[in-house]
């Protein structure tokens, strides 16, 4: 298919664009195959490049023959295009719908991206399952790397290696996998160094409405428990959810199979019910002209806070069992790519200072996310301005996001990046030119060549140009696990994600700009000292006469 | 002395709500100005509580392990305590009972408080915030403005000021005359004078007043010309604003107890507008619930934005800042000269013009300013602070947080603007202790007559120089006096999202839901640390080392 032929009118001038902050521009609106472009043509305005990619829907209005274009994007900004003529406007109206809403993958603009910078360290090669395994072996020997899974037939969102335990061999893989919805049997997903004890992830167990067990399942979770000890099963559904899940083949663990385990049922919402949740918050963020009871109570109903507290509830549950109670536990929901990865990712950033580094972060996200089958593409297909009824989009991992950013804003000195950093990993999840976040699995990931065909958005990240930007300028590294306060009063409003486009950040900038200052002349004042020091040490040595003792 | 019943009570167990693990064992001590809790470990570290800032002391049901006892304090810390007998347990409810509830001035702590400073310092500590000084920091008196002696002696208005600020072409019969048309003679006096420094050269003035006896008809032509006075002290402007920060309702209500509000046909060139903050009852009422909000045991998310929605309190914390924006851009953006009222004038026109002002003159917003402004639109212009904080036993219908509302109204500001105040939030929440805990002077009796009567600046201490000596711990390390957000007028956003529940403040019950690491700390300490490498620094270059010749140091501020 060729661009072209969606594109009907490719240029009109006259355009007058308005978006937040900026003042009003009038200029040229070009489309091209991914960008909508307008441009001043003049020297101080700057000009507009947005990706098709980032619209998640638009609205049209006529007055006369000026037409207006309403765009909402998936980053949850609104701007609004001017175009004379209503032709032209009916003709970019239908053009941008069909150039965002395009199915296949590979139209898709990191396909067509070039980048502009030297790719000094690929981003592809940076997070391999073998150097994370590495790690692990210099810590322990209980744990084999399995290959079980290298064509991707025996769990299609899992990928090709896999951390399991030693004694377990790759034919119980296989009857485990048998055993757990999607084929995700249960693997390593965090290792705790400080005791040893272990946190797993998987999918629910196929024990259907007549109690179905498997044996090789018992004994592969079993295989991670000390002698004597009792692990914790951590299912991120209700009770309810999950005997409901029983009439579907799906369920739980018995007790009398799995007599070792003591099971916990958390309540994370499933994704159909978050996507409405993002939908209501950022419809009452929107809206300026709410009292504040109105807010107040919009807020509430939205739920969007009630999903961060339970989310972090859970992941905080699973860190206590292990850190405090010396158990290894085992997380999973349903289908084991949703719930199940939050509360897994956010209880290693709880436990494990490495994960609060800008490095262990990215290796989090891929380790977590990307490799355990997160569905990135489907969840982040539509984001709160959508008009269609959700599929399979949900805000699982912008809740992510905004979690981190609670234990963020409750740590401010334990965490390498800042909140841009996430902010920014927000945007790309939804519209990039890298392809990190493109595809629903690792098997998805090799069929489209994209280690070979794209960019990965780490090669971007990791330039000290761009990193920069996202420097933690209080950071001091803390080696400690950190509990962050879950208590409704404790947690706030993402505002840098969700007021964004609602209010100017002048001020907060320039806070922050403030702490940096103080800092750097901190640093430098230190410098300076340590200098003079060093000259003042030398001055004595060489002036006093050598004396040998 | 005689109020206590048990002066010591051993094995007491203080109890940690969230963790009981972090629950401690120890003595209890009762004095006649503190409740002491001594832990019995290694450390045997002090709680003191202070008689003047219990709320109330409630004792539940006693059970197995003991009599619990819950000390609950006017600036919202809780104290869960066991004690192991009832009959100790009933003793201590009734000692601290008493001695939460002194009946006469006599009994307040700050006749007993003793810092060890010598008759001198005293004196001269009372003397650290000069309102004369102010009014000529504002450029008054001056030509159109000056200083009246008709409140001499307090003849004209006894919770007023002795020295007011009045238009010069206000007449001595003109004064009187407006006094006695307004409800306790709180006539329109100057609050504060906008000296602008922009090209506009605006001089409009911020007035303040009680209500008008105006009833259904009455009129009075001195206090027409009172008000006739004040726009025409503003030369370039042609109208003034009267700011009822009442609800309209509740002003027309009024006027069947034959007060209520100026009639626009009778003041000629004013202009009238109602803002809404509702009343001190209202107030104390939706304080109360946001203080069981806090106190709910384990809250849902929902629980928590329901229960903050119900209080209301968002709501008139919007309210009172609403105002204040109202009158700042009258007086900075329009040059416009405004007269603010309520009822008696000594609550929500406190707060109206208070708020104003810290939006309209960065030096209210530094330490030393915002002590000056308390001083001012409250201490001397007769905010009733006996009766609104409870310092004695009495009318529980005079008590209301109007202070607090006004501390947090600044509160919400440093989060929009935290560049701008050259204090933390340490600072606000020292200041609301010290409005309840009679530790000082300051803030005793009602009025500036009834203070002078108790003789406060012979017998009790005056709390700002101790703040101002302390103030390293109150310093904002964002704040630099030439940052652009330190000059200028302050406008912030009042939409309803930018209001954040005071964590700080009402989240105290809660000793595990401490904020676990602080920015500013951080940065006070990094500060402090430069601040001695600089020392290091220029003690290196007092030496003059060839070594260093070359090594050109920039010291910046």
């Amino acid at each position: 298919m060729e661009f072209a032929e969606l594109i009907k009118t490719p240029r009109v001038d006259g355009v007058v664009l308005h978006r937040p902050f900026m003042p009003t521009v009038e200029g040229t609106l070009c489309l091209t195959g991914h960008h909508l472009i307008l441009s001043s043509r003049q020297d101080n305005t700057e000009e507009l490049w947005l990706l098709h990619a980032n619209i998640d829907s638009i609205e049209k209005r006529f007055v006369g023959s000026l037409g207006t274009i309403i765009v909402k994007c998936k980053d949850l900004r609104v701007i609004q295009l001017d175009i004379p003529g209503m032709e032209e406007c009916l003709n970019i109206a239908s053009s941008i719908e069909a150039l965002s809403t395009l199915d296949s993958v590979s139209l898709m603009y990191p396909f067509f991206y070039r980048p502009l910078f030297e790719v000094i360290e690929d981003g592809w090669q940076l997070f391999v399952p073998e150097e994370a395994f590495k790690d692990l072996e210099s810590m322990t020997d209980e744990w084999r790397l399995s290959e079980v899974n290298k064509d991707f037939s025996v769990c299609p969102s899992y990928p090709s290696l896999l951390t399991v335990p030693k004694d377990i061999d790759d034919e119980s893989l296989c009857k485990a996998a048998s055993f757990r919805h999607g084929g995700r049997f249960p693997v390593l997903s965090y290792y705790h160094k400080k005791n040893g004890m272990v946190m797993m992830r998987a999918a629910q167990p196929l024990t259907g409405t007549n109690g179905r067990r498997c044996k090789e399942d018992e004994k592969l979770i079993n295989a991670t428990l000390c002698a004597g000890k009792r692990g914790y099963i951590i299912d991120t559904r209700t009770i309810a959810v999950a005997q409901q899940a029983k009439a579907r083949g799906g369920g739980f663990e018995q007790e009398a199979n799995y007599p070792q385990w003591r099971r916990i049922h958390k309540a994370i919402e499933r994704s159909n019910v978050l996507q409405e949740s993002l939908i209501k918050l950022v419809e009452s963020c929107n809206d300026q002209s709410h009292s504040m009871d109105r807010w107040l109570s919009k807020l509430e109903a939205s739920n969007w806070q009630s999903n961060v507290k339970e989310i972090l509830t859970t992941a905080c549950l699973a860190a206590q069992c292990i850190d405090r109670e010396g158990a290894s536990v085992l997380v999973h929901g349903t289908e084991g790519t949703d719930s199940t990865l939050q509360v897994t990712s956010l209880a290693q950033i709880i436990l494990d200072p490495s994960c609060r580094t800008i490095r262990g972060f990215e290796a989090l996200i891929e380790r977590e996310w990307l490799q355990a089958g997160h569905p990135f593409q489907q969840r982040c297909a539509q984001s709160a301005y959508s008009n269609g009824k959700p599929r399979s989009e949900a805000p699982v991992f912008l809740l992510f996001l905004d979690c981190v950013w609670q234990i963020l804003r409750q740590f401010p000195c334990s965490f390498q990046f800042n909140e841009n950093f996430l902010i920014m990993l927000f945007e790309h999840t939804y519209a990039s030119q890298f392809s990190t976040f493109l595809g629903n699995s690792v098997a998805e990931r090799v069929k489209l060549l994209l280690s070979q065909k794209t960019v990965s958005l780490w090669s971007w990240v990791n330039r000290p140009q761009e990193l920069e930007r996202f420097l933690n300028p209080l950071y001091e590294p803390n080696n400690l696990v950190i509990w962050p306060s879950v208590a409704p009063q404790s947690l706030q409003l993402w505002e840098g994600v969700f007021l964004r486009w609602n209010r100017s950040t002048k001020c907060l900038d320039e806070a922050y700009q403030e702490m940096v200052h103080i800092i750097e002349y901190n640093k430098e004042l230190q410098n300076k000292v340590n200098s003079l020091r060093r000259q003042l040490a030398q001055l004595e040595t060489e002036d006093s006469p050598l004396q040998t003792p | 002395m005689e109020h206590i019943r048990t002066p010591k009570v051993e094995n007491v167990r203080m109890i940690d709500r969230l963790t009981r693990r972090k629950s401690s064992v120890g003595t209890l001590y009762l004095s006649s100005t503190h409740t002491i809790f001594v832990e019995n470990s290694e450390a045997r570290k002090e709680t003191w509580v202070l008689h003047s800032l219990i709320y109330n002391v409630e004792r539940l049901p006693t059970n197995s392990s003991g009599s619990p006892l819950i000390i609950r304090c006017k600036n919202f810390h809780v104290y869960r305590l066991l004690i192991p007998q009832e009959k100790d347990c009933l003793d201590v409810l009734a000692s601290l009972t008493r001695l939460s509830r002194p009946e006469r001035y006599g009994e307040l702590f700050c006749f007993s408080f003793n810092p060890n400073l010598d008759k001198e310092l005293r004196e001269k500590a009372w003397g650290f915030i000069n309102l004369k000084a102010e009014f000529s920091r504002m450029g008054i008196p001056c030509n159109l403005w000056h200083v009246t002696a008709a409140n001499h002696e307090y003849r004209l208005c006894d919770t007023y000021p002795s020295e007011l600020f009045v238009p010069k072409s206000a007449s001595p019969a003109v004064i009187v005359g407006s006094a006695k048309f307004r409800s306790r003679g709180r006539l329109p006096v100057l609050s504060y004078f906008h000296r602008d420094t922009s090209p506009n050269l605006f001089i409009a003035s911020i007035c303040r007043s009680s209500q008008p006896l105006t009833g259904f008809s009455a009129r009075s032509s001195d206090d027409e010309q009172m008000l006739q006075a004040i726009m025409k002290s503003n030369p370039v402007s042609e109208f003034m604003y009267v700011v009822d920060t009442r609800p309209k309702l509740n002003a027309m209500a009024n006027r069947a107890a034959g007060k209520g509000y100026e009639n626009e046909d009778h003041y000629t060139n004013i202009k009238l507008q109602f803002i809404g903050i509702e009343n001190i009852h209202v107030m104390r009422n939706s304080q109360q619930k946001l203080i069981d909000v806090g106190e709910l045991a384990a809250p849902s998310m929902s629980d928590f934005l329901w229960g903050l929605e119900n209080s209301g309190w968002l709501k008139h914390i919007k309210a009172v800042l609403d105002a204040g924006v109202f009158i700042a851009k009258a007086v900075a953006e329009d040059g416009v000269s405004v007269l603010v009222h309520c009822s008696d004038g000594w609550d929500r026109t406190a707060q109206a013009c208070s708020v104003a002002s810290v939006l309209l003159d960065p030096y209210y917003r530094t330490i030393k300013g915002l002590m000056v402004l308390i001083e001012k639109d409250w201490v001397s212009f007769g905010h009733k602070f006996s009766h609104r904080y409870a310092h004695l036993d009495g009318d529980p219908k005079e008590v209301s947080p109007v202070m607090d509302q006004f501390l947090e109204c600044v509160w919400q500001l440093m989060q929009q603007f935290p560049c701008a105040f050259e204090f933390n939030e340490r600072f606000l929440i020292q200041l609301h202790t010290h409005i309840y805990s009679c530790q000082n002077g300051n803030f005793i009796g009602n009025c500036q007559k009834e203070r002078r009567d108790l003789r406060l600046q012979e017998r009790t201490h005056s709390l700002w120089p101790h703040l101002w000596e302390n103030r390293a711990e109150y310093t904002n390390p964002l704040y630099r006096t030439d940052h652009s957000q330190t000059q200028g007028v302050l406008k912030p956003l009042t939409t309803a999202y930018c209001f954040k529940f005071w964590k700080g403040m009402y989240g105290r019950a809660e000793k595990s839901v401490a904020s676990h690491q602080s920015p500013a700390d951080c940065l006070n300490a990094v500060r402090e640390e430069s601040q001695q490498l600089e020392e290091e620094l220029s003690s290196h270059q007092e030496v003059p080392r060839e070594t260093d010749a070359g090594q050109g140091i920039h010291m910046h501020a």
